[in-house]
Formats: C-alpha cells, structure tokens, sequence
C-alpha cells in the first residue's frame, strides 16, 4: 500500500525511453532539484506561522490571524514584504563573506533535506551512509553563522558567532553519540534502512530504557546545533540584540529566517526517522484490526503526524524555558550530556550483544 | 564516591523535574488556549468596548441640544492647567436682552498634543462646562489638527448658569 | 561603535585585549534609553559605565514654575511604574507643611491604591525579567495580571498608568462603588497564580542557574551606594520606609518586611516575590476596613507654603523615593529635588557587574528593575 517507488520508476522509464540517458540523468536532477527548493520555501512558510501560532496560544495571545483564513497568509505576505526590502550591506563589510554566509547556511539545511525518507520511495538520496551524511552536513551551517558574525563588522555579531561556533562544536559531539547509540540497534547508517528495521515496532518501544534517554539527549543536543531556544546564544536578542545576524536585512535575513526552521524540521524528522519509525505506521502486537486502520493512513502522513508532534514538544521548550549562559551552556554538554551519552551508549552495547532487544 | 555519584544523578533527576513542572505551567495554558484569551482584537471590537465612565481621553466642551455649553469664560482652567493645553479668548460684550456688557466666551482653543489627562482643568471649572471625554483615537496626520476649538459654531451661554 | 582598543591583560599563552560595546541607547534589555559602555574582555565585563540623560525632561525645573496642585501629575512621568506612590510622597510633603489632617479614609485609600501599584509594578518587572533571560512567556502572564489592577485603576483613577489619584489634602475622586469587590477579586485570583509564577521561573533550574550566585551586592555596599527598595533588602539593608518611618496607613497594618541576606540576583528576585506576598497581605487587611468619611480634607484653592525646607519619603516599587521642597512661601517651589531611588540602584551597576558575564548584566540589571525615566526625571 501507498508505495511511491513504482510513480518514480515510471517517471524514470518514460524519461529514459524518450532521451538519452546523460539528460535524462539531467531532467531527473533538475525535477528534484525544483521541487526540493519549493519544499523548502514551503516548510519554511508553514513552520515560521506555526511557530507565531503556537507561541501565541503559550502566551494567551491569538497570533496572526488577520491574512487569510485564520491568519495562514501571514507569512506569505511577510516573505513578499522582505523581498521587497533593501538588502542593505554594512560599509566596513567584508562583502563577499556577507553576502555568502545565508547561502552556505540555506545550502547546509537543503542538503540535509535531501535524504530524509519521507514515504518509502520518496527519498531524493538514498546512501548507505545517510546518517553519517547528515551529521556531517548540518555541522557546515555552523561556518554560515560563524561568516555571518564575522564579516558583519558588529561586535554583537561577532560574539553571536564566536558563542555560536563554541557551542556548535561542542553538541554536535552529543548529537553523533545519541545517534551512534541507535546505530547500535538497527545496525545500518541508510535511513532507509533504519526505517525497514522498525516494521515490528518503534525502536522507542523497542529499545527499552536506552532509547528513550537517547531520544531526550538527541533532542536535547540537536536544540543546541540548530541554535534554537532555549539555547538560542548566538542570537539571545535580550543580550546580543539579534547576534550574528544583527545586521542582515531583507532577503538575506530570510534566509537566515528560513534555514533555522527548516533545520528545526529537519532535527524532528531525524528524530522521528530514528526513534519513531519514520513513515512506519502505529502497530500494536496482534491487533490485526487496529493495525488494518493504521495501515491505511498513509505513510506521508505518519511521518508528517511524528514530525509534528516532535516540533511541538521543541516549541513547547522554548516558550517556557529561560536561556542559558554560554558556560552553563558548555558545562550542560561536557558535565552532563556527553558523560551521560557514553554511559548510555554502554547500556545500548550490553543490550545488543546480551539481545535483549524485541 | 558513591555519593558523588549519588548526586550527580539526583542533580539530574531534580532539573529534569523542575524543567517538567515549568512545562507543566505553559502546558496547562496551551492546554484551553482559546479560553484565556488575554487580548483584544482591538479595531473589531470598536462597537463593543465600553470604556470606563471615570475614563480620561480627552477634554470636552459640553453642549445641550440647543447648541448652548455652560462656559462662562472665566479661565479657571486655564490658570489651573499645568502645561497651558487651554487657551480661553473672551470679549466682553453686550447682552442682546439686558443690553449690559458683560464677559463672553469667545472661542475655547484646547491643545490636545499637550495635553497630560490631569483633570485639574475639570477640577478647577465652577459650572462644570467641561468633562473628560471617552476618546482616545486622537491620531491624525497633521499635528496642527490636534490644536481644537470647543466651542461650536454659533453656540451660546446656557440660562441660568451665572446666577 | 568607537575603535579605541586597550590593551588588556597577558595571559600566559594569548594577549587578549578588551574592546568596548556599546549597550544602549537602544537595546532591547536597557528597558529604555539607557546606554552602557561595556569594557569586556571576551564574554566578561570589565567595566560598565551607565551614559544617562536621553530622556531627561528637567521635571524638577518645572516643578519651580508649578503651583503645588500642578506638581503631583508630574511625578506621574518620573517612575511611571509607581506613580501612585510618587503623587502620594509630593502630597504627603505639602500637607505636612500646610499641616492638614487627612480624613482616615484618605490614608486607607492611599495606602491600598499603594500596594496595588507596588504589585503592578513587581508584575510587570516579573514580566520582563523572565523575558530578559529568554523565557518569553511570563512577559504574557505578568502582564494579564497586571490587567486587573490597570482595570481596577481606570475605574477609580480614570487612567491605567499615569493616574493622578492624589491631589494635596486628599484624592481626586472617591474610590468607585465597585472598587472593593473588583480589588477583592483580584486578590483571589492572584492568590492562586503568584504560585505560578514559582513555578515558572524560580523553581525552574535554569532561572536559577542564571541567578543564584550571579551580581553580588554586599550590605556595605548597598548602604554605601544608597540602594534601597527590594534591591538593598535582598542584601541585607533594612530600608523599608513603610517600616522604618511610616506614613499613611502603614502604622495600622501588620506586615513583614522583607529581608534577604544573599545579595545576589536571586535573592532580589525573591525578595519582589514575596514583597508581593505582603503587599496582598495588606490589601486584605484593608479592603474591608475602609472607614467611611470624606475624601478630601477642606484646602485652600491657592496652596502656599509657609517659609522652610520640608522633606517627605515614601517607598516606591523601587525603594526609597524623597521629595524635598525649600518653599519661600510662594505658591510654587523656590527648589524642589526628588531623590529617586533608580539613580543610586544604577550606579552600583559597575560595582556589581564587573567580572560577570554580558548575560549576567541583563540578569542584574533586570534584577534592579530600572525605569528610565525615573533616573533621568
Ligand atoms: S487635563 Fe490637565 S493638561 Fe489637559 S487641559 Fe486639563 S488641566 Fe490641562
Ligand atoms: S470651562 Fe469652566 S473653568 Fe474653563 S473658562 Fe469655562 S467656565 Fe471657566
């Protein structure tokens, strides 16, 4: 059921039949390549007036509800109301570095975007190291914040930056090790894969008390590398005004906008792709009715439904934590998160090879 | 070091819950959203809001329904107001029915842009010619539009008053 | 921002050197146009220097030109936070030095207006406090409270912030037929959310990681620096005019004063928290106690001042707030001079924040719950 790899096969058969296999590689890539960067935009759109909403609602506030039903166009007509904006360039700028620092960070969480499972055989990428893939490549949005605060020329943008890339470094250690401790479990890095060996079952449920702490420390560690509150540093605009991106206007300050919620997106998705089963429908052991019923929501919408709810519990942090201070900040990752991995990490192995596991 | 470690975890299992209890405040807030609803949607409910009677917006010049206000001219206000907002002009002229001269109101001019909403003005008035009025939608383009003159066209002296 | 660099101290393996930034006029943690020269060194603050006077209305000089009846709506614009009790400290001087009793009534009323203020006050200072370390919320919930007492004020005052209750001999209106039962259903509903506030912040571990330790002000210091308020009494200084030289109703009414010895931001912190604890305290003492009588004692329409300096304290949300009047029997002031509580609580800044971080700052200057236009009259 809901199986999307016959639709691609046959877009790739009818391309091969009618061209020459070079540009029919070609059209392929650029179709992805289109409908990835609408994706984008998108998701950014969606998630920034989910975001107001739900805020909203936290503060007894009604949020944006003016545009469109119930306030949906808001962001549509924010995003033309910054297009429309001067992009202005600081004078003492290092022009080319301030100008490239929103393309590095939207290029980072587009890339990464590209080898989430959405559906089975709705994958853009799927390599056999898609986890390794994106550990690696969400850490180069990190050298976009840190360009951004440097050629700025602002001293509040720089210590944005320089807290920024402190404390990017330091969780991305705790965002691999949570992961490593999955890896552990499913036995594969392709997020296909990982997907296909959650069939009986979530590896939340399945993976005992060793799970669960490792979904916390995940979402807890990924928090801190997309700069979201409460660890939101870099920019902690009671303190550092706007941090790094203090003097971006305009289009290039959407981008910047826009690549923090699609990262927020794409740490969820991770999250539900890992721990939750992606696209896996909700079974109970031998509830062969339930399950039936389960089975027949399709599986876009499973994964959208876990990304959601994942979302939420990260916007949920934020409305109601206070921020911390840069060496609490590290003192939370080296004292407490990374000592915490490594032990759970233990406990994973000794599960594994003792196959305690369901 | 049993204990060390003792506490470690028990440092860690009391944030954790003092973090839970925190969400716990917002949770039961998002939790009927709609309910609490603290603010208002402001320029929809303009037919609705009903300010408070004691509210001071602005200060008015009260006229009957024969176009008569009750000031006498007498510039009690306008000695009593801190930042000279009221300018009183006043001729003296001559009564149409006793023929005698005698002082007039001849244009109340009210600078609402300095204007602080003391009352001392409502105060200070011994016929009560004035009140403070419920508006408070005072923007305009032009800040000349906000320097305003009371008293209406053609209006005059209500009987009695300076008895 | 200036370039002008200094050396600063050699470590052993790097020459870091300190620069300057420049905190204010606008940001959005000064609460107003405050500007900070920050001397740091990396994260860590070397020395702050407060700039003021961006809003600087020269009150006092106008305060010369006013008839006594005219000055009280000016303090309304000084600490706006806590008009009620700076009216109440102009009013309290001139009718000392005219010598007129006020009706019990009067100081009933005045007394209860007071503490709805100071709890107005401390909400919105809740408020912003939590929104000052990042947890955004509170702003909300500090302030939905603190809708209650605006409403409350409206419909007595006629105004929600610069209200202009107090007029010299009395106040300006009887309190409105619904005063009692509304300020009696504020006092319950906030009973059960002042809690919350606990919940939310100060039981929260992060708050109190950002606070606990964070800002150290010593008793020495405090009474060196003259800081009063809630601020001098979380570190020790017994400063409470209400208690100390009471006024109005106070000497009627029991209540603790609040004294912590910590110093440091949470303990000013808590001292606001349980401040507001006794401020309810009071109302519910009073609210059912008003006794009946006028609302103004008989005053002359023309109010002068017999020849003399006349000094009068009262306590404000922030601490103590003095207003001095040399009179030389006219009808205005010959010089009139406001000692503002705000003024000492900033200057203490550089003594308290030097060595802590550029977040530690927002979390002290937050803590001392500066209002601009109170220092800068
Ligand atoms: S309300 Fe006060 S400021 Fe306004 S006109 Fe009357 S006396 Fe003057
Ligand atoms: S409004 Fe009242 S106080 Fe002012 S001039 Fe008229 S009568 Fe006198």
């Amino acid at each position: 059921m809901y199986d999307f790899t016959p639709l691609v096969q046959a877009i790739q058969n009818y391309l091969s039949a009618h061209f020459s296999p070079g540009v029919a590689t070609a059209i392929e890539w650029t179709l992805v390549i289109l409908i990835y960067l609408a994706f984008y935009a998108v998701l950014g759109l969606v998630l920034v007036y989910v975001e107001r909403r739900i805020c909203a609602f936290f503060q007894l506030r009604l949020g944006p509800n003016r545009v469109g039903w119930q306030g949906t166009f808001q962001t549509v007509a924010d995003a033309i109301k910054l297009l429309l904006k001067e992009p202005v360039t600081v004078n003492k700028a290092d022009k080319l570095l301030f100008n490239l620092a929103p393309f590095i960070i939207s290029l980072a969480a587009l890339m990464v975007l590209s080898v989430l499972p959405f559906a089975r055989g709705l994958q853009a990428f799927d390599i056999n190291i898609g986890l390794l893939f994106i550990i690696a490549i969400s850490s180069i949005g990190v050298v976009g914040i840190l360009l951004a605060g440097w050629s700025s020329n602002n001293k509040y943008a720089l210590i944005g930056a320089m807290r920024s890339g402190a404390q990017i470094v330091s969780y991305e250690l705790s965002v691999g090790l949570s992961l490593i401790t999955m890896v552990l479990l499913t036995g594969t890095l392709q997020l296909s894969g990982i997907i296909e060996s959650q069939a009986n079952g979530w590896w939340i449920f399945k993976g005992h008390f060793p799970a669960i702490a490792a979904f916390f420390l995940y979402i807890t560690a990924s928090i801190a590398e997309i700069n979201r509150g409460p660890f939101d540093l870099p920019e902690a605009e009671s303190e550092l005004t706007a941090g790094f991106h203090t003097e971006y206007s305009g289009l290039k300050f959407a981008f910047f906008f826009l690549a923090e919620f699609v990262n927020m997106f794409t740490v969820a998705a991770i999250a539900a792709t890992v721990f939750f089963g992606g696209w896996m429908p909700f079974h109970i052991g031998d509830w062969e009715a339930f399950n039936r019923i389960m089975d027949f929501i399709p599986p876009i919408i499973w994964f959208f439904i876990k990304v959601a709810a994942i979302i939420f519990l990260m916007m949920w942090f934020k409305w109601t934590f206070p921020r911390l201070r840069i060496d609490q900040l590290l003192h939370l990752e080296w004292k407490y998160l990374m000592p915490l991995n490594l032990m759970n990490l233990i406990l994973m192995a000794i599960l594994v090879y003792l196959g305690w596991h369901f | 070091m049993f204990k060390a470690i003792a506490d470690y975890f028990k440092e860690i299992y009391q944030t954790i819950r003092g973090l839970l209890v925190g969400m716990g405040v917002t949770g039961k807030y998002i939790a009927h959203a709609r309910r609490e609803i603290i603010t208002q949607e402001y320029p929809d409910n303009r037919d609705t809001l009903q300010m408070f009677e004691r509210f001071r917006g602005e200060v008015v010049l009260l006229h009957n329904e024969d176009n008569e206000h009750r000031c006498t001219g007498c510039s009690a206000c306008e000695v009593a107001c801190p930042n000279g907002s009221i300018e009183i002009i006043w001729a003296r002229r001559e009564d149409p029915e006793t023929g005698k001269k005698k002082k007039q109101l001849e244009t109340f001019v009210y600078h609402l842009s300095m204007c602080t909403m003391c009352n001392l003005c409502i105060l200070a008035c011994p016929t009560d010619a004035i009140k403070m009025g419920h508006n408070f939608e005072h923007a305009v383009f032009d800040r000349s539009q906000l320097t305003k003159v009371l008293n209406r066209p053609g209006s005059r002296l209500e009987k009695g008053v300076e008895e | 921002m200036s370039e002008l660099v200094l050396t600063g101290p050699e470590t052993e393996t790097a020459l870091t050197q300190e620069y300057f930034i420049n905190m204010g006029p606008q940001h959005p943690s000064t609460h107003g146009v405050l500007r900070l020269v920050l001397t740091i060194d990396g994260e860590i603050i070397r020395r702050v220097e407060p700039h003021i006077g961006y809003i600087h209305r020269s009150i006092e000089k106008m305060c010369e030109h006013d008839s006594y009846r005219q000055i009280v709506h000016l303090t309304d614009r000084m600490d706006y936070l806590s008009c009620h009790m700076n009216n109440e400290a102009v009013c309290l001087a001139v009718e000392q030095a005219l010598q007129i009793e006020v009706p019990e009534r009067v100081k009933v009323i005045r007394t209860i207006v007071s503490e709805l203020t100071r709890l107005a006050s401390h909400q919105l200072w809740w408020g912003v406090m939590g929104m000052d370390l990042g947890a955004i919320t509170s702003f909300l919930y500090g302030f939905r409270d603190r809708e209650m007492i605006n409403d409350i004020f409206e419909e007595t005052c006629g105004a929600r912030l610069t209200m202009n209750y107090n007029v010299p001999g009395g106040l300006m209106f009887d309190i409105h037929p619904n005063f009692q039962k509304r300020t009696k259903d504020f006092v319950a509903h906030f009973c059960t959310k002042l809690p919350e506030y606990d919940r939310l912040l100060s039981d929260n571990p992060i708050f109190r990681s950002r606070t606990e330790g964070v800002g150290y002000l010593s008793k020495e210091d405090a009474i060196g620096y003259g800081v009063t308020g809630p601020s001098g009494r979380a570190s020790g200084f017994a400063c409470d005019v209400r208690k100390r030289l009471p006024y109005s109703a106070y000497p009627q009414v029991e209540f603790t004063e609040i004294i912590r010895t910590e110093g440091d931001c949470f303990a000013r912190y808590k001292a606001r928290i349980l401040e507001m604890w006794e401020s309810l305290r009071i109302i519910e003492q009073l609210i059912d106690n008003i006794p009946e009588g006028e609302f103004q004692a008989p005053t002359k329409q023309v109010l002068k001042l017999p020849k003399g300096e006349y000094y009068q304290r009262v306590e404000t949300a922030r601490g103590d707030f003095g207003v001095y009047i040399i009179s030389e029997g006219n009808k205005s002031p010959y010089r009139l001079k406001f000692r503002s509580p705000g003024f000492s609580n900033l200057f203490v800044l550089d003594k308290v924040a030097r060595g802590s971080k550029i977040a530690d700052l927002v979390a002290i200057m937050s803590t001392f719950d500066y209002v601009m236009p109170d220092i800068d009259r």
